[in-house]
């Protein structure tokens, strides 16, 4: 709804007060990392000894390695059945349970995760009672947990995308006798490939963060990163954590914008190949 | 290979597409609410799993079914569980609406910038719900500190003479809600402000429409969808919100995913945790309905946009 005009000062206004609440909580984190004092909030100097303690922190490292390799597994299996779920839900309409399999998409994105963590701890101890597997909780319950959640975040980026995109261009090329399958894969896949990537990195941003629900799913073997911060922080301000927070903004950060820089360029590009092509299309007048 | 036969294969390999993740998400989402629903009528028990079964065997045989409603029957008789909802509903509510008055007006803000400005300043509110929510909670526990950087900050500039007490009270509470849940209200108004024909606010303006009549009578009823969407999708998730009371609300906050929690890690009373879930689920099934059609009928275009 953009019309050219200036924004007034009172909109103007709210974006900035919008922003410095978004970002002072964070900024203050990041420069209260390189606080030489064991007090958190009182200024001690400059100095980076936060990050060395950090870094010969046992427990956070391997917390760290925990997390980012079910952050993978979790991510992967995530966009492979939440690109499927996408596609079902953008194209094919009314078939047997319909409404229910939409239901299902959209309802573990909001639901309290105290209640799907607990729903599912309760569904593995049942599976164990009945046949034996999973035998304890650790990394196999808890990547469960996180691509049922990450899946339902890619479904929705995914049919979101299928549903811009031209279907004309699928019964093209169904009309033209190219099988369901080849088409999925020669023309769907490659339309929304930039939606399956952020959802991908959507996911692994999910998986990282996740407390309550891992809290259920993990065992006594299997800490992940988010339960070390929040047994950490439950007991107060904490340099190291300031430290770690640091770094995770920098990583967030930096990833964002290249994914974002990366997607736009493209973006462009594809705008300035259509242009082009119907450019050539256009009927040429014919000279004298 | 004749039509037929074409129809009846297409048909089974879209049966096999659509079972793929509809089985995932019945065997993962959906059936594990039955079973919390079944351990709700059970009892307390030492054992592994710490609860009773519902079946009465007898040497292999199952001579009957014994449901305990004693969860539920204490949860509706006690006064602090009937307290614990009420006041989840309301902090929930109350985060909904704060985070409407200062969301609405930053989503209409970003639609109104010129194009190229969008993608950076919507890419700003995205940046902090990328990053990880439990570090941001933590932030503020620095900020509101007894001796934390807003009241050292007031204390340098004289305006307090004592730091002031906000660090474990409602306050905070709040204030971190409207904080963590701030980007999830911004991003769906945003997408259907967006989508608005500007032209119809300068129709307003000729026709002799002041700048107030003319959000009320367009710009508000066009963005009614984005409203619901966004209000549905904070205050769900905020009812059963555990992390930001047990971080930062005051010791005598009463929020039901706390309560749920605490049942299940502190006291091992995992049929009274299950029946905590079903009570909430209900009173949650509404508001996901709503959320589910509006944003349903977002997608499929048939928005009054």
């Amino acid at each position: 709804m953009y019309n050219g005009n200036k924004l007034s000062p009172f909109l103007k206004g709210v974006l900035v007060v919008g922003f410095l609440f978004l970002y002072i909580p964070i900024i203050s984190l990041i420069v209260y990392s390189f606080n030489d004092s064991k007090l958190v909030t009182v200024w001690g100097g400059f100095s980076v000894k936060w990050y060395g303690s950090l870094f010969q922190n046992e427990q956070i490292i391997s917390a760290v390695k925990l997390s980012i390799e079910i952050a993978l597994a979790s991510a992967t299996a995530a966009v492979m059945l939440g690109t499927v779920a996408g596609f079902v839900l953008a194209r094919f309409k009314r078939y047997t349970g319909s409404t229910l399999f939409a239901g299902m998409m959209t309802a573990p994105m909001v639901m309290p995760e105290v209640i799907t963590g607990l729903s599912m701890l309760l569904l593995f101890i049942s599976l164990e009672q009945f046949i034996g597997v999973p035998s304890e909780r650790g990394f196999f319950t808890i990547w469960v947990g996180h691509t049922t959640l990450c899946m339902a975040y890619v479904s929705v980026v995914v049919r979101s995308r299928l549903l811009e995109i031209d279907k004309n261009l699928e019964d093209a090329a169904m009309d033209l006798g190219a099988r369901p399958l080849k088409i999925f894969f020669v023309i769907t896949l490659p339309l929304v490939s930039q939606a399956i990537a952020s959802g991908f990195l959507l996911s692994i941003t999910l998986s990282l963060d996740d407390l309550v629900t891992t809290a259920f799913l993990s065992g006594p073997g299997s800490t992940t990163l988010p339960q070390v911060i929040f047994s950490k922080v439950r007991l107060g301000l904490n340099p190291e954590i300031n430290a770690l927070a640091a770094i995770t903004v920098l990583v967030v950060g930096v990833i964002v914008l290249v994914a974002n820089y990366l997607m736009l360029n493209a973006q462009r590009k594809r705008e300035q190949a259509i242009a082009a092509a119907m450019r050539e299309a256009e009927p040429v007048p014919v000279a004298s | 290979m004749s039509l037929l036969k074409m129809k009846a294969k297409f048909r089974l390999g879209k049966t096999a597409v659509i079972s793929i993740p509809y089985t995932w998400m019945l065997l993962f989402f959906l059936v594990p609410f039955f079973i919390v629903l079944k351990i709700s009528f059970a009892e307390q028990a030492l054992a592994i799993p710490p609860f009773t079964s519902l079946l009465q065997e007898e040497e292999g045989v199952i001579r009957g079914l014994s449901l305990y409603f004693g969860n539920f029957s204490f949860i509706f008789t006690d006064e602090l569980y009937a307290a614990t909802y009420l006041s989840s509903l309301k902090v929930a509510f109350f985060t909904t609406v704060m985070c409407l008055l200062l969301g609405y007006p930053i989503a209409y803000a970003i639609a109104r910038t010129d194009p190229a400005r969008r993608n950076i300043l919507l890419m700003l509110v995205m940046l902090p719900f990328w990053t990880s929510f439990l570090l941001r909670v933590y932030a503020w526990m620095g900020l509101l500190n007894e001796n934390g950087l807003i009241n050292n900050f007031l204390l340098s500039l004289g305006v307090i003479s004592e730091p002031l007490h906000m660090f474990h009270t409602d306050f905070s509470l709040y204030l971190v809600m409207l904080y963590a849940y701030l980007p999830f209200m911004i991003l769906p108004l945003y997408s259907h402000l967006v989508k608005m024909d500007v032209r119809l606010l300068e129709a307003a303006a000729d026709l002799g429409a002041g700048p107030i009549k003319a959000f009320c009578a367009i710009t508000l009823p066009l963005s009614k969808n984005g409203i619901i969407a966004g209000s549905m999708m904070v205050f769900i998730p905020a009812v059963g919100e555990f992390v930001i009371p047990e971080l930062v609300g005051g010791t005598d906050t009463l929020m039901i995913g706390k309560v749920l929690w605490n049942e299940f890690f502190d006291n091992n009373n995992w049929p009274m945790a299950a029946s905590v879930a079903i009570i909430m689920v209900l009173l949650l099934i509404v508001p996901i309905a709503l959320l589910h059609r509006f944003e349903t009928r977002e997608l499929e275009g048939k928005g009054n946009v």
